[in-house]
C-alpha cells in the first residue's frame, strides 16, 4: 500500500514537470529559430527569458527521473521479475536513445552560445527537443503495455511474461493513441504557461512598449497553442476513450460510476452518491453522451461495474476487480474540466487582445492562475489512468498487491516515502521561487548574442 | 559468445563509462568547498563540469535500464535488496543535480554557499556508496532461494564494503584533481596539481588493498592481471601528474578506474550477484537473464546507437576542450 503511495507521489510529481519540458523545449527552439531567421532582438530576448524558465523546470524533471528508473526495482521487485523481459527494453532504449540526446545537446546549448556557430547552436536545441519526444514515446510504450499487454506469452515454466513481438509492443494501439494525447497535453500545458506568464508580463510592462510588444506576441502564441493543442487533446482523448472501453471496460464504467449496464447510457457532469457510492442521490446528466464517448454511437451499450465484476470473477476467480470508484469518477471529470477551463481562458485572452487591445488589470489574476490548470489536468489524468486500472498493475495479468518487493519492509518504504515527499516538497518551493523571481525580473536585455556566461547579475545568462 | 555474456560485458562497459565520467565530476563536486577559495574559483570549477555532468549521469540511467532489460532478476534483487543505500544515493544525486543547476540562478552569496555544501555532500555520498555497493555485489550478500536479499543496510557496511567505498571515493577525488589540473588555469590549476599526488598516494594504498582483497576472495587470473594493470596505470597517472603532463595524467586515472571496475566485473563473472547464504542461490548470467529474443533486440539497438552516443558525447568534450579561466571582472549592475 505504501509502495503505491510512493509510486503515486513520485510519478505525479515527476509528471508535473515533464510535459512542460517537452513543450518548452520546442517553444524555445521556435523562438530561437525566429531569431535565427529574422535577426530581431525581441526573439532573442524571448528565447533567453523562456530558455531560463525551461532550464529551471528541466533540472527537476531530470533529477526526479532517476528515481523513476530505479523504483521499479526498489519497490516493485516482483513486478520487475515478472515483466522485466518486456518492460525493461523500452526503458533501456529510452535511456540510450533519448536521455543521452537530451542531456548532451542541452549541455551544448546552454554553454555553446559562443563556441558553436549560430546554425549548429540552433540545431542543438532542436535535437534536445526531439530527444524529449523520443523519451515520451518509449516510456508511454512501457506504460501502455501495463494498460494493454501485447506481444508476449507467459512462460509456464518460469511464470514470467516473455516478449515475443517487439514491434507489437512499439505499435500497441494504446501507445499509438496515448502518445499524441500526451504530447498534445504537453503543448497545452506549455501554451498555458506561455500565455499566462507573457500576459502577466505584458500587463506589468505596459509602460515599456519595447518589452510589452514581445510579450504580446508570446501571449498570443501561447493562447493559440493552447487552443489548437486543446482541440487535439479532446480529439485524441475521445479516440482513447473508445479504445479504453474495448480494452479496459471497467475503467470506463468506473469513470462514469456506472453500476448497471445501460443502453443508451447518459453522462453525468456532477453526482452526489450514497456513501458506498452505489446509488445516486443527485446528479446532472446528459443523455446519450456516455454511449457516444465510449462507443462512438449515441445508443451504444456501455457495460456497468456490476456486470463487469461478475465477468472478471468468472475469468480470474473471486476478488474485487473494480478500482476506487469516487476517485476514478472525479479525476476523470476534473481532468476534462480543468482542460476545458484552460481553453476558455485562452479564448478569452485572444478576445481581449483583438486588434491590438490591451486587457484590463483583472486579467492578471487569470494569467497567474492559467498555468496551473493544465498541470492539474495532467495530474488528474495520470491518476485516472493508473488508479482506474486497479487492482491490476498489468491489466489482466498481475495484480498490484502481488507486485511489491518482498525483501523491503514497510518501515523502509515509509521512511523513503516520507523522505521523498519532504524532499520533493522543498524542491517545489525552491523551483517555484526561482520561476517567480525570474518572471518578476522581466525580459533580459539583448545586448549581445554571445558571452551568456559572463552576464550581469542577477545572472541572466543561461550558463554558470 | 553467448548473448548473456555479451550483455554482462555491455553492462560492465556502461558502469565503467559511468564511473570514469561521473567519477571526475563527483571529484570536482567534493573538492568544490576545499579547492575553490572564492566565488570566481568555485564558479570556474563548476564550469569545467557544467556542460557534461548531466550527460555523464545518463550512463547510470542506461546501466540501470540495461540491467532491467537484460537481467531482470539481477535488477530486481539488487535494487530491492540495496534499498536504503540506493535511496541515499538517489537523494544525493537529486540535491546535487539541483545544486549544480540552481546555484547560479541567484546572485546572493548565502544562496550559493548553501548550494555549494549541498553539491559537495551530494557528490561525496554516492562516490562512497557506489564503492560499498560494488564491493558487496562482488563479495556476495545473503540471498535466499527465492532470489530475495535477506540482509539490511548494516549488512552492506562491513569492512570490505567500506574499504570498497573508500576506494571509489579516493579514486574519484584524485580523478577530479587531475581533471581540474587539466581544465583550469592559474592558481586553481597549481593547487590541483600540487594536491593530486598528495591524495594519490593514500589512494594507491587503499585501492591496491581493496583490489588485492577482492582478487583473493573471488579472483581469476584475468581479473588479477587487469587489477595489476590498473595499479600500473595509476602509478603512471601520478608520475604524469607530478611532471605536469596533465593530459596523460587524466588519461591515466581514467584508465585506472576503467581497469579497476573491469577487474571487479571479471571477478564477478559468471555470477551477477553471488549469494553468501548458499552458492546454489546465486544469481548468474544464465538464471537472471532475459529471453534470447529480448537480448537479440537489445543487442541490435545497442550496436546501432552506442557508437552514435559515443561520437556526439565525444564531440561535446571536443567543443568544450578549452581551459576554463577564473573570471574576476566585477559584475555589471
Amino acid at each position: 500500500m505504501l509502495a503505491r503511495w510512493q509510486f503515486g507521489i513520485t510519478t505525479v510529481y515527476h509528471f508535473l514537470f515533464v510535459p512542460l519540458t517537452i513543450g518548452l523545449a520546442f517553444t524555445v527552439a521556435g523562438f530561437q529559430t525566429a531569431w535565427y531567421r529574422t535577426g530581431k532582438d525581441e526573439y532573442l530576448r524571448l528565447t533567453r527569458f523562456f530558455g531560463e524558465l525551461f532550464l529551471i523546470n528541466f533540472a527537476i524533471g531530470v533529477v526526479t527521473g532517476i528515481v523513476q528508473e530505479f523504483q521499479f526495482g526498489m519497490n516493485w521487485s516482483s513486478y520487475s521479475r515478472f515483466v522485466g523481459d518486456i518492460f525493461g527494453a523500452p526503458l533501456a532504449i529510452e535511456g540510450l536513445l533519448a536521455f543521452f540526446l537530451e542531456s548532451t545537446f542541452l549541455g551544448l546549448w546552454i554553454f555553446g552560445w559562443d563556441r558553436l556557430s549560430k546554425r549548429v547552436h540552433l540545431a542543438t536545441i532542436w535535437i534536445a527537443a526531439t530527444g524529449t519526444l523520443l523519451s515520451a514515446y518509449f516510456i508511454l510504450a512501457a506504460n501502455s503495455w501495463m494498460q494493454h499487454p501485447v506481444g508476449y506469452v507467459v512462460n509456464p515454466a518460469t511464470g514470467r511474461a516473455e516478449l515475443t513481438d517487439f514491434l507489437a509492443l512499439l505499435t500497441n494501439s494504446t501507445t499509438l493513441i496515448t502518445f499524441p494525447h500526451t504530447i498534445a497535453a504537453a503543448f497545452m500545458t506549455t501554451g498555458a504557461f506561455l500565455a499566462g506568464i507573457a500576459m502577466y508580463r505584458m500587463l506589468k510592462d505596459r509602460g515599456r512598449p519595447e518589452d510589452a510588444a514581445p510579450f504580446r506576441s508570446a501571449a498570443k502564441a501561447g493562447a493559440v497553442m493552447l487552443l489548437v493543442s486543446g482541440l487535439l487533446v479532446a480529439v485524441t482523448g475521445d479516440i482513447q476513450g473508445k479504445i479504453m472501453t474495448e480494452q479496459q471496460p471497467m475503467k470506463m464504467a468506473a469513470a462514469e460510476a456506472l453500476w448497471e449496464t445501460e443502453q443508451p447510457a447518459s453522462f453525468s457532469i456532477f453526482t452526489i452518491g450514497t456513501p458506498d457510492g452505489s446509488e445516486d442521490v443527485f446528479s446532472i446528466r446528459i443523455p446519450f453522451l456516455l454511449s457516444f464517448l465510449a462507443t462512438g454511437t449515441f445508443d451504444g451499450k456501455v457495460e456497468g461495474i456490476n456486470d463487469l465484476q461478475a465477468q472478471a470473477v468468472a475469468r480470474f476467480g473471486p476478488g474485487d476487480y473494480s478500482p476506487n470508484i469516487p476517485i476514478t469518477y472525479w479525476t476523470f471529470r476534473w481532468m476534462i474540466g480543468m482542460g476545458a477551463l484552460a481553453a476558455l481562458a485562452a479564448a478569452w485572452f485572444l478576445f481581449r487582445m483583438r486588434k491590438g487591445r490591451t486587457p484590463a488589470g483583472r486579467t492578471v489574476l487569470v494569467a497567474v492562475l492559467l498555468p496551473f490548470l493544465p498541470l492539474a489536468a495532467n495530474s488528474f489524468a495520470w491518476m485516472f489512468t493508473e488508479i482506474g486500472r486497479q487492482p491490476w498493475i498489468v491489466f489482466g495479468l498481475m495484480q498490484t498487491a502481488t507486485a511489491v518487493s518482498p525483501s523491503v519492509s514497510a518501515i523502509e518504504v515509509l521512511l523513503t516515502m516520507v523522505g521523498f515527499t519532504l524532499l520533493y516538497g522543498a524542491m517545489a518551493v525552491v523551483m517555484v521561487g526561482l520561476v517567480v523571481r525570474r518572471v518578476r525580473a522581466g525580459l533580459p536585455p539583448a545586448t549581445s548574442d554571445r558571452g551568456f556566461e559572463h552576464e550581469a547579475e542577477p545572472a541572466l545568462g543561461l550558463g554558470y | 559468445m553467448e548473448l548473456t555474456t555479451v550483455w554482462f560485458a555491455l553492462i560492465a562497459v556502461l558502469w565503467i563509462g559511468y564511473f570514469v565520467l561521473e567519477g571526475f565530476d563527483f571529484g570536482v563536486g567534493i573538492l568544490l568547498p576545499v579547492l575553490g577559495r572564492d566565488e570566481p574559483e568555485r564558479r570556474a570549477m563548476l564550469r569545467t563540469i557544467g556542460p557534461v555532468w548531466d550527460g555523464n549521469e545518463v550512463w547510470l540511467l542506461v546501466a540501470g535500464g540495461a540491467t532491467f532489460a537484460a537481467f531482470p532478476e539481477w535488477y530486481a534483487t539488487l535494487f530491492s535488496g540495496f534499498y536504503l543505500a540506493l535511496f541515499l544515493i538517489l537523494v544525493a544525486l537529486i540535491v546535487r543535480g539541483m545544486g549544480i543547476e540552481y546555484r547560479n540562478k541567484r546572485g546572493d552569496a548565502a544562496w550559493r554557499s548553501r548550494w555549494d555544501r549541498v553539491i559537495a555532500i551530494g557528490s561525496l555520498v554516492p562516490a562512497l556508496l557506489w564503492g560499498v555497493a560494488f564491493a558487496n555485489i562482488v563479495a556476495g550478500v545473503p540471498i535466499d532461494a527465492d532470489k530475495e536479499f535477506t540482509g539490511n543496510l548494516l549488512t552492506l557496511l562491513n569492512p570490505f564494503g567500506l574499504l570498497g567505498g573508500l576506494t571509489t571515493l579516493l579514486l574519484f577525488v584524485t580523478h577530479g584533481l587531475v581533471f581540474l589540473a587539466l581544465k583550469t588555469d592559474g592558481e586553481l590549476r597549481e593547487r590541483a596539481t600540487t594536491l593530486a599526488p598528495k591524495v594519490g598516494l593514500p589512494t594507491a594504498v587503499v585501492a591496491v588493498a581493496f583490489l588485492a582483497w577482492t582478487n583473493v576472495q573471488t579472483g581469476t587470473t584475468l581479473s588479477m592481471v587487469v587489477a595489476a594493470l590498473a595499479a600500473l596505470a595509476f602509478v603512471g597517472a601520478l608520475v604524469a601528474a607530478t611532471v605536469r603532463r596533465e593530459g596523460w595524467a587524466f588519461l591515466g586515472t581514467a584508465v585506472t578506474i576503467a581497469l579497476a571496475v573491469a577487474s571487479l566485473f571479471l571477478a564477478l563473472f559468471p555470477d551477477v550477484m553471488p549469494s553468501s547464504t548458499d552458492p546454489a542461490f546465486s544469481l548468474t548470467t544464465t538464471n537472471a537473464a532475459s529471453t534470447p529474443y529480448t537480448l537479440t533486440i537489445m543487442t541490435a539497438v545497442a550496436v546501432v546507437f552506442t557508437p552514435l552516443v559515443l561520437v556526439y558525447q565525444g564531440w561535446t568534450y571536443w567543443v568544450f576542450r578549452k581551459r576554463v579561466t577564473v573570471t574576476r571582472e566585477p559584475a555589471k549592475p
